[in-house]
């Protein structure tokens, strides 16, 4: 039988209090999701049971602390704009996503590439899997590349994603949200995780974001508003900032 | 110096990835007819046993020359038409990327990396259900090396990729990696201190 939405809802309560009691009671804070988050269903026969295996990183020979190195050849300068990539306006709200990509010193990452990925206004992806009933955009893809600049910063101009249903539970819907793909100046510092929006009504139902079982970290991944972004007669704003983790030893050249 | 910000958290990639992740050539990081190609391939499953269609990896090695700076190219484009051009076949990049078909299957076309010590591809997963990617590395060779020495023999040989297996038989420069997210055989993943 199908789990109810307030099955759902006492698993991610008794995880979050779990949490929140270790954490009071001196645990480490969690910056990242738990890999075994039961309310997430597809995270129970694919997170691994034994523990990972550290690997030092003071050996600049270890290969994972270089990495791949993207350039203009690999992108278009159209790539960032996802509303121009077919004859017509995608429908909805256009907006502007922009923020900077830093490393945990705070410094920008410079040249690295970030893909995003979405669903379309009405909830959908331009996927073939994809059978959510919403109707698909002709003119809308949902994928987008670009490369950071001197800052780190990087800017889209995209269409604002609907909330879809999903099928993990009856009456499961994600919030709106942007996949994000980044790399850092090394492999280790390898993320894709997903950007939401202000004050979504959804955050509270959807295991997916509350794997995330720190508040503050949580809230890390919702952008802000930001007006100043907004451009007049054409898009909303919305800033978000990405802060790539990695071993403490990343190795790094300067300037890079 | 200011506060140290922190970390963006992890998200899972979602079985909806297919439409913008992937992209021509890139299972293919050695030039087409390169004499020295190998080729790495293998399955991914999970805790049932059941290969898991919706993987993403990424892979990253040393060129055949050790050298670790990689270089621009594996996603080239053309910037008239914004259509994938594929990498122009001279240039090593080091970076691969392949999401596993329906039978959870992938495969990667490469040239031996060129790593100080036992030579090994750096292997990043992704999928549905995997809240943080996973990283761990495939071994085209068994012998000292500090992690592989650091394990009990049944879980060295998850990193080890085996030449010439599943049908290759004495296929030179073939090497069976798969990949189990959990139970009996299940992967070393490795976390990076």
């Amino acid at each position: 039988m199908a789990l109810s939405q307030s099955d759902i809802d006492i698993e991610i309560k008794d995880q979050q209090d779990a949490y929140d009691k270790a954490v009071a009671g001196g645990a480490p804070v969690l910056h990242h999701p738990r890999r075994d988050y039961a309310p997430y269903r597809s995270s129970l026969l694919r997170h691994p049971k034994q523990p990972l295996v550290a690997v030092s990183g003071g050996d600049p020979e270890t290969v994972e602390l270089s990495g791949p190195v993207f350039g203009v050849t690999d992108i278009t300068e159209h790539d960032s704009d996802l509303t121009i990539h077919h004859r017509g306006e995608p429908i909805g709200e256009r907006m502007t996503v922009s923020g900077r990509l830093l490393d945990r010193d705070g410094r920008p990452v410079r040249g690295q590439l970030v893909e995003i990925w979405q669903a379309n206004a009405a909830g959908r992806y331009a996927h073939l899997r994809e059978q959510h009933p919403a109707p698909l955009d002709p003119n809308f893809t949902g994928v987008g590349r670009t490369l950071t600049d001197d800052q780190g910063r990087y800017s889209f101009t995209t269409i604002k994603p609907g909330p879809y249903p999903w099928g993990n539970h009856t009456n499961a819907w994600r919030p709106a949200h942007i996949h994000f793909s980044v790399f850092g100046t090394a492999f280790t510092q390898r993320l894709v995780t997903q950007m939401y929006f202000p004050s979504d009504p959804l955050f509270r139902y959807d295991p997916i974001l509350r794997s995330v079982t720190d508040t503050a970290a949580r809230e890390r991944l919702v952008a802000t508003y930001d007006h100043d972004l907004s451009k007049p007669e054409f898009s909303m704003g919305y800033a978000w900032d990405i802060v790539l983790d990695g071993p403490s030893a990343t190795w790094i050249e300067e300037g890079r | 110096m200011a506060e140290r910000p922190l970390p963006t958290p992890s998200h899972t990639i979602g079985p909806f990835y297919g439409h913008a992740l992937p992209f021509p050539d890139g299972a293919r990081i050695a030039p087409q007819g390169h004499p020295d190609a190998i080729s790495l391939h293998g399955h991914v499953y999970d805790g049932a046993g059941n290969p898991v269609p919706d993987a993403l990896l990424d892979f990253w090695q040393a060129a055949p020359d050790g050298s670790l700076t990689g270089a621009p190219g594996s996603m080239r484009r053309d910037p008239s038409t914004g259509g994938f051009l594929g990498r122009n076949g001279v240039d090593f990049t080091g970076y691969g990327r392949v999401p596993t078909d329906a039978d959870g299957h992938y495969a990667l076309h490469t040239l031996p990396p060129g790593n100080a010590g036992l030579p090994y591809i750096s292997v990043c997963v992704f999928a549905r259900g995997l809240t943080h990617h996973l990283f761990t590395r495939a071994y085209l060779a068994d012998g000292p090396d500090p992690l592989l020495d650091s394990l009990p023999d049944e879980r060295r040989a998850t990193l080890v990729a085996t030449e010439g297996a599943n049908g290759m038989k004495g296929a030179k420069g073939a090497y069976r990696f798969d990949i189990r997210l959990q139970g009996e055989g299940e992967t070393v993943f490795l976390e990076f201190q």
